[in-house]
């Protein structure tokens, strides 16, 4: 069974062809320069108009990657919420109408829980599998290279930080999730304190590797141990709090490719940027991984998968390797580019909905606060 | 134009201050917040929330950029913090919930100036100590100021 996935809840557009819901056949995002060539390079600085002009380009980009038509495709997969509601409806209304034109279904996906099944994803060719639409991605016996239900999931992000215990494809609970700022947030937040730029995310990762972890005290926002809640806000703040303390001592920042304009004071720093980086991300990392550990035994699951942009943390995906080891659970992450948002996670999700009997009608409308 | 100014001297007292606000609302009440990143204005609001009887976490919308809660009235609390322009806030449609007849929280509220309505509550934020904060309440338009800050 061939599906295209289209995602457009947040900044990018993104399309793919996944066969079976495992074999990825083209995987395409709107920031891709070949993507950016077709319609001219030009950003329009509206999320949803930019949608409007990549998402023709992104899903023939697709198509064309997977050596196949519109009329090969037998079904699409498209995310309803959660996220900004004009962006959304863009790619809801185009898989919409290209279902009503070619008699296709089609079925809409939650954004969030189709993350974590990004873990079942491999690059495939059209020929693999049985081609009769009715592969089983389970294995028959355990394979050690995909999780077996129910596993735990957490799904770390721009706009989220949720744990999930997953029964099956379609079937699962919500274990915790944060009270405030998403993980993503919290780093996009402190860059901007630091003045690193947009995204954060990978700015303070390229810094912290030089930088040491346990140089700066951060508490660890847990919340209490009885709660597999996340709250990230304080964090912020705490960081806030050491530049102004530190800087009111009269000092400046240094560090590697810190973004600060070079001054005298510098030279008499009490901030290394790299330090910080390092400080503030290990105290993240920490919560993520000794909440998701936490879930595991609570549950009393031994699999754990970890998706999301945040995932693409180098450091959160070696602690959460390490404490998985420690404690017997089998870890899953995604590679770094199915981590972020991409369509073929979605098309994942789609196939095994499709499969269940599941089917979007052409009222369905976006829902942007999806749970 | 009247201006109240409070220090407060923990996050509790910050998000007491809040609740105490947010009792007062009406619906078609604007609250317009205003200040840097860590300032207060997550707690603040949180205060705000429970002050008009929502239960439950006030998660930051910074992502679907608006989040709707059920209390004594409807509560659309938006965070532009990711946006961009003018233009772009505009286009998002924020009108349908400034005239929607709930009341309205606005954080990164100094990015849409312009668009908010001539009547709002406007709450400042400002850094002054680890756990310490002036915060500055403004009636914006009922006093003869039609001027924005």
């Amino acid at each position: 069974m061939l599906i295209l996935g289209i995602e457009s809840s947040c900044d990018d557009m993104a399309a793919a062809v996944v066969k079976d819901g495992r074999y990825i056949l083209s995987n395409v995002v709107s920031s891709q320069d070949e993507i950016h060539k077709k319609y001219g390079g030009i950003v329009p600085e509206l999320a949803s108009r930019r949608h409007l002009e990549t998402v023709i380009p992104v899903v023939e980009e697709a198509l064309n990657q997977a050596k196949v038509t519109l009329d090969d495709i037998d079904a699409i997969g498209v995310t309803q919420g959660p996220g900004l509601v004009g962006s959304i409806l863009v790619g809801l209304s185009f898989a919409k109408a290209i279902c009503y034109v070619k008699d296709m279904s089609f079925v809409g996906v939650n954004h969030i829980t189709a993350h974590p099944m990004a873990v079942f994803l491999e690059a495939g060719s059209r020929e693999q599998g049985t081609g009769n639409g009715n592969d089983n991605i389970r294995p028959p016996i355990p394979d050690p290279q995909y999780p077996i239900f129910p596993f735990i999931a957490l799904v770390v992000s721009g706009g989220h930080t949720t744990l999930f215990k997953f029964k099956d494809f379609d079937n699962y609970e919500i274990l915790g999730q944060t009270r405030d700022d998403a993980a993503g947030e919290a780093f996009d937040k402190v860059a901007k304190l630091l003045g690193l730029g947009y995204p954060g995310g990978a700015v303070i990762d390229r810094l912290a590797k030089s930088g040491n972890v346990s140089a700066i005290e951060f508490t660890r926002p847990y919340i209490s141990k009885d709660t597999l809640d996340f709250s990230f806000s304080g964090i912020k703040t705490a960081v806030l709090n050491y530049l102004k303390e530190t800087e009111s001592h009269g000092s400046g920042v240094s560090g590697q490719g810190s973004g600060f304009k070079s001054k005298i004071e510098n030279r008499k720093s009490k901030i290394n940027i790299n330090d910080l980086a390092a400080s503030f991300q290990e105290a993240i990392v920490d919560v993520l991984t000794d909440k998701a550990v936490s879930a595991c035994k609570a549950n009393n699951i031994d699999s754990l998968v970890v998706s999301g942009g945040v995932a693409c943390n180098s450091r959160l995906r070696e602690k959460m390797r390490i404490k998985s080891k420690d404690n017997s659970i089998k870890i899953f992450i995604p590679e770094p580019g199915l981590c972020s948002d991409n369509g073929a996670m979605i098309a994942a999700a789609a196939y095994h909905f499709l499969k269940n009997g599941i089917r979007g009608g052409l009222d369905m409308n976006a829902i942007p606060n999806m749970e | 134009m009247l201006m109240q100014v409070f220090h407060t001297s923990s996050p509790e007292d910050t998000m007491e201050l809040g609740r105490k606000i947010g009792e007062g609302l009406k619906a078609g009440d604007v609250v317009a917040l205003a200040g840097e990143l860590g300032a207060g204005k997550t707690l603040f609001t949180q205060g705000l929330v429970k002050g008009l009887d929502v239960k439950g976490y006030v998660k930051s919308p910074s992502f679907t950029i608006v989040n709707k809660y059920e209390g004594r009235l409807a509560v659309y609390h938006l965070d532009l913090y990711r946006l961009g322009g003018v233009n772009e806030i505009y286009e998002l449609g924020i009108e349908e919930y400034l005239y929607g007849g709930g009341v309205v929280i606005i954080e990164w509220a100094e990015k849409a100036y312009a668009l908010l309505p001539s009547v709002y509550l406007l709450i400042k934020f400002f850094y002054t100590g680890e756990n310490t904060r002036k915060i500055e309440i403004r009636r914006i338009g009922r006093h003869g100021s039609k001027t924005h800050p």
